[in-house]
């Protein structure tokens, strides 16, 4: 059994970080010239380590699967990003920030990690201001801060409903700027097939560039996965069409352990669902929830218009469960709750799965206060509702917009409806406090890895990881292991190892090609995605998961009889890139079910309906589960389950509550 | 079947840089309004693909508008018929039954085509990594709050960075010109304090790099900030002319 070790450094929890990078073996400028990283993903983690890496000296290829690194699905984070900072002066700290993001992975993550990563969160938004990242502002020209669920305090950053946008083009204009000095090599529209290992090393990957087809052989003294979450194994997901798991999947193949991948986030806040066309959902930022209420109706099955139903005969289902965090508790919770209404027959919207969130009090509120800035004593309604919405505009304009082209309702004038989707990945690949999974030089960024948010992610905190991860982190741990590599010269890609990964490259891809069979890659997928949600998405069961598994197994089969590929292997083929990419979901999904079978407890994300509290709550088995469940992949169908024993000296471990 | 729109698509299709191209044309039937239009694209996709033809390529990804990745010029617009929108962002309630529908790709000789509907854009790239960036190394900076910034300019700075990169001012434009894109990023920075050192060296070298592209000049038509899904506003690249010319005339 190969032992895994975190290698979290000895000392007192606040002292670790801090000793570490003053211990750390380092690289010397001569030397970084002639070493060389290969980053796949560009990212908020990959652009960000690019471009750190590069500006340290090291030569950098970058590899990403769409036309430009700007388009990474970063892009699309809404709402915010968490640091420690205290500018609000409302009692935040590093510690206070750590705490809560613990607590609010349900007490599945690892202590060194979490405060390294609140330690490091203030660093992140100097360096973007720096960089020309508009956030917002106050009138005295001072940064403008937010709350987000699971917090009591108001630490989150944000650029309207586009804060993803606003940090990656910021670090994507750090590794442009890279790329124009010649420092780092962009290779756009090329997807990682495989990593290729040369004795037990990751030595460099085998990639495919999508426009002509072309396989090609990359060395590299290491290779950085900064490739995203999982979620669209269960096709339906606020993700990006392209995010996928197959760089993560290949190197789980090569040797990297894979850790807690039932670990899934659903999150409260999406556009629900409006036909069997649907190819994606679309997310409404968590920071809706500081502003509107979530409600459905008292009465079962209410046909009412929302605006028609009194104020007395609405359930505020979230304020009335948990008054302390009201419409903030944390994303698992709220989106439980939500489904809990509507299986209980409370639903609203044509389909009856979705709830309401309202933003009509906040108008009114905000209306109310810009009065008050402005000397108007006594506003009309109209001043008020007029005034209320141009705050609302400013605040969310961009997200009230989306929501009405996609529904064609105007959520100015009635409430939006809304239903849980899944979101993000907190499992991932292992990896230990350098970042490197159980491939010596492999390392996994972002939220790619599995680290920082136990089972529940906290809203805003995603940007602060990748961030962290790749301004702050690999640049100082990457060291630790390339300081022992100065000797190793640049290898030729001639060598047998990159031949053979490349021929094994190619016989898969010739093999997809070769199936002919009588269903598009979409079918499978979407097939999968439905066993996926169903058994494995907001509750799952014994009975469910292994029956899963053996529905998975089948179509598994299936799929690789009877999916229908069209066009060439050497030209732009987009259906071809799909077929890899859902051939690895198709594994990775039943190993999600063999990871959530195995918990038998209810935490964070994954929810057993075996296990839980007479409220419905989650019911954890800290004696038997405080652990990380790390997969190493055997063969087909056949992973070994390694165990990371989780322990907290700093935090006392206790049932979450929100109420 | 599952909406009730039937519609007429006429889309180019060009196997690759090399071979040239044409309009080939398509029925679809059962749309529903509640589609968005890559989703109707997904339905005669799959239909094709069962009738052993080659899908229809085109680029797309995020589906919320934020990407920048989608790229269609239907009827004669980028990005289709509504203001504000991108193409995956744009619902099929607003066809009419019975319409004929033209898709092409963006067409201007600095974005050339792929395959199908799929360009190439890497020359915005090339232009941020000449210049629209801050030369500032992750560690270098200071405290966050130790710079106020009047919010006008920080709210100003934030809705030229809005800009996503699509490519569609060029498309608009009848030179096919970058002047709105490359204006947005120089106008950001030059919005910004932080942005000032490198002020006049970004302009020349951001604009020196759009002209090796073989981006055109500006018609001066607005066409760009009429079609632009971010509402990029065209007064940019008259501040993008300022910090240009000043940059010009002071150089050494």
């Amino acid at each position: 059994m190969t032992k895994i070790d975190a290698k979290i450094p000895n000392g007192n929890l606040a002292e670790k970080w801090t000793k570490f990078k003053s211990s750390v073996p380092l690289v010397n400028p001569s030397n970084k010239r002639n070493l060389e990283i290969i980053v796949i993903g560009s990212g908020l983690a990959g652009a960000s380590a690019a471009a750190s890496l590069a500006e340290l000296g090291y030569k950098v290829k970058v590899f990403c699967f769409q036309d430009s690194p700007r388009r990474a699905h970063s892009i699309a984070a809404q709402g915010g990003i968490n640091a420690a900072k205290n500018y609000q002066n409302d009692g935040d700290s590093v510690y206070r920030l750590f705490y809560d993001t613990i607590k609010g992975g349900d007490y599945r993550s690892r202590e060194a990690n979490v405060h390294r990563l609140a330690e490091v969160s203030g660093s992140i938004i100097d360096q973007c201001v720096a960089q020309g990242v508009p956030f917002a502002r106050e009138y005295g020209g001072l940064l403008s801060n937010r709350s987000f669920g699971g917090t009591q305090v108001q630490r989150t950053f944000y650029a309207a409903g586009q804060t993803g946008q606003q940090l990656l083009l910021g670090a994507y204009s750090a590794l442009q700027r890279q790329v124009g000095m010649g420092n780092v090599k962009l290779y756009t529209r090329h997807e990682m097939q495989d990593v290729v290992t040369i004795d037990g090393k990751a030595r460099g990957i085998i990639a495919r560039d999508s426009v002509s087809g072309a396989l090609e052989r990359h060395f590299g003294h290491a290779v950085l996965l900064c490739t995203g979450g999982y979620g669209n194994v269960f096709y339906l997901s606020t993700n990006a069409m392209g995010s996928n798991v197959t760089a993560a999947w290949k190197a789980h193949k090569k040797g990297a352990f894979f850790a807690n991948p039932c670990y899934t986030q659903i999150h409260p806040t999406c556009i629900p669902v409006s036909g069997d066309h649907q190819s994606k959902l679309t997310l409404m930022s968590e920071s809706l929830r500081n502003d509107g209420r979530i409600w459905v109706p008292k009465k079962e099955n209410d046909t009412r218009k929302a605006n028609e139903i009194p104020e007395d005969e609405r359930d505020y289902y979230l304020e009335r469960r948990y008054p302390a965090f009201g419409n903030l508790v944390p994303r698992d919770i709220a989106s439980r709750a939500a489904k809990e209404r509507c299986d209980a027959g409370f639903g609203v919207g044509s389909s009856k799965m979705a709830v309401y969130l309202d933003y009509a009090a906040a108008i009114i509120r905000y209306g109310k206060g810009e009065a008050n800035v402005h000397n108007m004593h006594n506003p009309t309604d109209e001043e008020i509702q007029s005034m209320g919405k141009a705050v609302v505009k400013e605040k969310y304009g961009n997200l009230f917009d989306m929501y009405k082209q996609i529904t064609g309702e105007d959520p100015y004038a009635v409430p939006m409806r809304i239903y849980p989707a899944v979101h993000y990945t907190m499992g991932g690949l292992w990896v230990d406090y350098n970042l490197m999974t159980t491939v010596p030089g492999l390392y996994a960024l972002g939220e790619a890895n599995f680290s920082d948010h136990g089972a529940n992610r906290l809203g805003a905190s995603a940007l602060m990881q990748g961030l962290a991860d790749g301004y702050f982190v690999i640049p100082y741990t990457i060291g630790a292991y390339l300081a022992a590599e100065i000797r190793t010269p640049s290898m030729s890609t001639d060598s047998e190892d990159f031949v053979k990964a490349e021929k094994a490259v190619r016989d898969r891809l010739d093999t997809l090609m070769n199936i002919k069979g009588s269903k598009p890659v979409d079918y499978f997928h979407k097939r999968l995605g439905k066993i996926m949600w169903d058994e494995c998405g907001m509750a799952r069961s014994e009975k469910g998961l292994k029956a899963s598994i053996k529905e998975i197994q089948a179509l598994q089969k299936e799929f690789w009889s009877d999916v229908k590929i069209p066009g060439e292997i050497d030209n732009l083929n987009p259906e071809l890139e799909k077929a890899g990419r859902v051939a690895d979901f198709l594994e990775l999904g039943e190993l999600m079910c063999i990871d959530a079978l195995d918990r038998n407890e209810s935490c964070g994300g994954h929810f057993r309906l075996e296990y839980q509290t007479e409220d419905g709550e989650a019911l954890r088995d800290d004696e038997k589960y405080a652990y990380v469940a790390a997969w190493e992949y055997e063969r087909q169908s056949s992973f070994k389950l390694h165990k990371e024993e989780l322990k907290y000296e700093n935090i006392k471990i206790a049932q979450r509550s929100y109420k | 079947m599952e909406g009730n729109l039937n519609l007429t698509l006429k889309i180019w299709r060009q196997k690759n840089a090399q071979t040239a191209g044409k309009f080939e044309t398509y029925q679809v039937s059962g749309i529903s309004t509640d589609m968005s239009f890559l989703e109707m694209i997904d339905v005669l996709n799959n239909r094709l693909i069962e009738e052993g033809d080659d899908p229809v390529a085109f680029d797309h990804d995020c589906r919320e508008g934020i990407c920048g990745m989608c790229s269609m010029y239907i009827n004669g617009r980028p990005h289709g018929p509504n203001r504000g929108v991108t193409t995956c962002q744009l619902h099929m309630r607003s066809f009419k039954d019975g319409q004929t529908i033209t898709v092409e790709p963006w067409r201007a000789s600095a974005f050339p085509i792929i395959k199908d509907l799929v360009v190439n854009r890497s020359a915005f790239d090339r232009i941020i990594g000449a210049g629209g960036f801050i030369s500032v190394n992750t560690g270098n900076a200071q405290d966050a709050n130790n710079l106020p910034i009047n919010k006008d300019n920080a709210d100003d700075a934030f809705a030229a960075a809005a800009c996503i990169g699509c490519g569609a001012c060029v498309a608009a434009c009848k030179n096919a010109s970058a002047m709105l894109f490359t204006s947005a990023k120089i106008s950001q920075l030059a919005l910004l304090p932080q942005g000032q050192i490198e002020a006049a060296t970004r302009a020349q070298a951001m604009v020196a790099q759009m002209d090796e592209e073989g981006f055109g000049a500006c018609s001066n038509t607005g066409a760009c900030e009429a079609e632009c899904p971010k509402g990029i506003s065209i007064e940019n690249i008259a501040r993008m002319n300022r910090e240009y010319f000043s940059a010009t005339f002071s150089s050494k």
